[in-house]
């Protein structure tokens, strides 16, 4: 019964337009399955990402050659980078739960441009499928790291030009994106959804798609230089040719750092509204929320020298660099005393989005906190460039987006597909996910602080037990992560009909059926004066 | 490695640790303090033991003071970090030079009198001046003892790091920012001796190479490996980033020069050329670009010797 109840309704999973199949999705301009045609690409690059780095890790589990040839294992540590960056964590949270949400959090029937919003996906897959070219074709996959540091992506023979342009074309994808959520947040909100009134997790997508309308062009403009200098020897890099490489890491960070933020933004934006729900309780600190997201949006811009405190920049530039890197965490430690602040006498549901919400408040504080050391100019000189800056950002960006990116899939899951999913495995999957994580990227703090480089195919036997607990870590990891996509997989197909509002949240997505209908509402609804997204009374 | 028994290898050791150790302090306590009150929330708040949420809009109070004291707290951590720092862009004017060529991927370190050896050799309680020379793509110069670190850029000016080290013994010396194939064994030490036995040390011009060996072939192996032939050229046949120098001597190799591509045969002059001016020749299969010339750095007497070596390798 219930089965057929999804099945007849005509929602937008069930719609059947102008094409059929899968032309159906790959040509569709609605902002729902836009959401998920870029939630399949994401995981599949996602999961690409993470074989290669249960392949680094066991290369690492002992000195010497373990599986791989160093060239083996500096392509891997390149691509995995480039994938996990460019195609997973910067489109993530926007690009999946974004598309799919921001319209009906405002009350509108989809994004101010559809047809963009499809090209915007239709180049993330054309910048996916040259990445992989030049892994697949060529002199061999590119070794540069994913910084591609000059002068030796100058140097190296491997087919570093396509992979390139896909992260030139990927960058496109995304200013799209930031462009049009930009505008649908101006112009689409409907009647009473005044600012005042809009959803945290809208107005992170509002500060994110502003970095990524100003900040990315940058590091487009950048490897088009690149590009002109390896193909015609325009000298703007390399020394060799009378360039500087010094310029390329200030480029390349004035835009790759408040990337870091375009990552992030939406991390929080999604915790900011798991939080109230599950405690059933408004939001502690609407404003300052608000503000510290556009304080993070605005200071991220102007932190970028402290990737570079060892690459010789003026004394003056270091501290400059290094005091705002301590300003520009204090908007974070506000939003996380106002999370916690929001579970203070509330009514708790302790359900699987709000573990991973929790979790991810643990991890981030844990990456934010490490990320002061590496902001301080003394620990830094130690610390740069060391394992201790991987854990910091894989604290981070897979502390913090991973974990907000699974609790936000948790969280919305009923709402996209209709169904629910088994909570126990939910659970479960979460747990050994979390163990897994801990014990992977923790024993790299400590190898860090020993002294040992990041991008080191081997190392000395000093460095053994740290590397050993870390490469177990990995495999426990996975071990949770198979468990939690096979759970969302098969819940999808046959998991029991959700209710509309199953976790009785207030945001306007709760008001629609589930999974939506084709134009989310059947009237445009009218927010009244006293209604707003976390109005529990 | 770093290790918490040597402490205060250097005259930074200090000024590093105190601000990593004031962060990591505040950190933990935070850490800890945060979540111990999660997790106290989502047990006391439960919707079973508190069914009815009270609504909190917030508190301006409480924003201010969460706001203020991190402020403070990480102008604290801000202190710290540049108090340690300051000191590391200072050299003393009396320090001892020592220049260091870093290159794909080995270390090499020439001192004031011109001798120079693959480990660094410093004497105790002396400040000493690395001028860092990178002679292809960016190398970083990491002492994790001494907690310094200095990239090495090519073309860079006033590059350069500086300290004192102050206790006897030998420390690890790693290159820190990526360099391509070998990066991970592109690794030396620091040898810290009393001052005494440092001086006659340098002095001894003659050790650049071991003073015990006195045949020319040994000489030979022993000069590449100083400047890191081996850890592009297999003695045994395997195939790295250059052509292996099993049964070089003698041998015909296609080299391609220019846009041509012609056959040589491995001799004096051919191997003499290979060295000053590597990308003159490349042997087809191999990169050009990668080896940088190492004249200036290898006298005639070395030349003689490294070919008497590979007249031996078969």
């Amino acid at each position: 019964m219930q089965k057929e109840n999804v099945a007849n309704v005509a929602n937008y999973l069930t719609y059947k337009g102008k094409h059929k199949g899968l032309l159906g999705w790959v040509l569709s301009t609605d902002h729902k399955r836009i959401g998920l045609l870029y939630l399949y690409s994401i995981m599949t690059m996602f999961s690409v990402g993470v074989l290669l780095g249960l392949a680094m890790k066991f290369e690492l589990l002992a000195p010497g050659k373990t599986i791989m040839e160093a060239q083996t294992y500096n392509a891997t540590f390149t691509v995995h980078g480039v994938i996990m960056i460019f195609m997973v964590v910067i489109p993530g949270l926007p690009a999946v739960f974004g598309n799919f949400l921001l319209p009906i959090m405002i009350g509108a029937k989809d994004v101010a441009f559809p047809k963009l919003n499809l090209l915007s996906w239709w180049l993330y897959v054309a910048g996916v499928f040259l990445v992989l070219s030049a892994v697949i074709f060529g002199k061999g996959a590119p070794d540069t790291g994913w910084t591609f540091y000059a002068p030796y992506s100058f140097k190296t023979g491997t087919n570093l030009l396509p992979a390139i342009f896909g992260a030139f074309i990927l960058g496109f994808s995304s200013i799209l994106t930031g462009l049009n959520f930009l505008v649908t947040i101006h112009r689409m909100r409907c009647p009473g959804m005044k600012w005042s009134k809009l959803p945290l997790f809208v107005w992170t997508l509002y500060g994110t798609a502003w970095i990524q309308l100003l900040a990315t062009p940058v590091v487009g403009i950048t490897l088009v230089l690149v590009a002109l200098e390896r193909m015609f020897g325009v000298g703007v890099f390399d020394p060799a040719l009378g360039g500087d490489p010094i310029l390329y890491q200030h480029l390349f960070w004035i835009y790759s750092h408040p990337a870091v933020y375009i990552m992030i933004l939406p991390a929080m934006g999604a915790i900011s509204e798991i939080i109230p729900t599950f405690s059933q309780k408004m939001i502690f600190g609407y404003k300052a929320i608000i503000a510290s997201t556009m304080a993070i949006a605005f200071v991220g811009y102007l932190v970028w020298g402290h990737h570079m405190f060892t690459a010789g920049m003026s004394g003056t530039a270091q501290y400059y660099f290094s005091l705002l890197t301590f300003i520009v965490a204090i908007p974070s430690a506000i939003k996380v005393f106002n999370w916690i602040s929001t579970m203070y006498k509330g009514s708790i549901n302790v359900q699987t989005p709000l573990y991973w919400a929790v979790s991810f408040i643990f991890v981030f504080l844990i990456g934010g906190l490490s990320g002061l050391v590496l902001g301080s100019l003394a620990a830094n000189v130690h610390l740069h460039d060391t394992a201790f800056v991987v854990a910091h950002f894989h604290y981070i960006v897979f502390g913090g987006t991973g974990f907000a990116f699974f609790a936000a899939a948790h969280y919305w899951f009923p709402k996209i597909y209709g169904r629910m999913y088994d909570k126990g495995w939910a659970n479960a999957g979460w747990l050994i996910f979390f163990i897994g994580f801990l014990a992977l990227y923790t024993p790299m703090f400590y190898l860090g602080i020993m002294g040992m480089p990041r991008r080191y195919y081997d190392y000395l036997d000093d460095f053994h037990g740290g590397n050993i607990l870390s490469t177990f870590g990995s495999w426990i990891m996975v071990t949770g992560l198979v468990i939690i996509i096979i759970n969302l997989i098969r819940s999808a197909r046959k998991g029991p009909a959700a209710e509309i509002n199953p976790w009785r949240g207030k945001t306007l997505e709760w008001t629609v059926s589930s999974p939506p209908s084709l134009e989310n509402f059947d009237e445009i609804p009218v927010i009244a004066e006293d209604d707003g997204p976390y109005n529990y009374k | 490695m770093y290790s918490p028994e040597v402490t205060q290898a250097s005259n930074f050791v200090q000024g590093v640790d105190t601000a990593f150790l004031v962060i990591l302090g505040i950190s933990f306590f935070f850490l800890i303090g945060l979540t111990a009150v999660m997790i106290y929330f989502i047990y006391r708040y439960n919707r079973k033991r508190n069914p009815v949420a009270t609504q909190i809009h917030g508190s301006t109070k409480l924003e201010i003071i969460w706001t203020v004291v991190p402020f403070i707290l990480t102008m604290v951590m801000f202190y710290y970090g540049w108090l340690g720092w300051k000191p590391m862009a200072k050299p003393p004017k009396d320090a001892m030079e020592v220049t260091v060529y870093g290159r794909m991927w080995n270390f090499s370190f020439e001192y004031e009198n011109g001798k120079r050896t693959d480990t660094l050799y410093l004497p105790k309680d002396k400040p000493v001046k690395l001028n860092l020379v990178a002679l292809d793509v960016l190398h970083s110069l990491y002492i994790p003892a001494f907690r310094v670190k200095q990239d090495m850029v090519p073309n860079k000016e006033n590059n350069f790091m500086w300290f004192v080290p102050q206790r006897v013994g030998t420390y690890e010396l790693y290159c820190a920012e990526y360099c391509g194939l070998q990066h991970s064994y592109m690794y030396s030490y620091v040898k810290v001796m009393e001052d005494s036995v440092f001086q006659s040390f340098i002095a001894d011009t003659t050790k650049v190479v071991a003073a015990d060996i006195d045949s020319p072939i040994a000489t030979g192996k022993r000069v590449m490996q100083n400047i890191g032939c081996f850890a592009c050229h297999s003695l045994d046949g395997t195939k790295l980033v250059g052509p292996s120098f099993k049964g070089i001597w003698g041998a015909e190799h296609t080299v391609v020069t220019g846009n041509e591509t012609r056959k040589v045969t491995v001799d004096e002059e051919y191997i003499k050329q290979s060295i000053f001016d590597p990308n003159a020749d490349v042997v087809e299969g191999f990169m050009k670009g990668l080896m940088v010339s190492y004249q200036g750095q290898l006298s005639e007497d070395d030349i003689a010797n490294i070919i008497e070596y590979l007249k031996t390798v078969q």
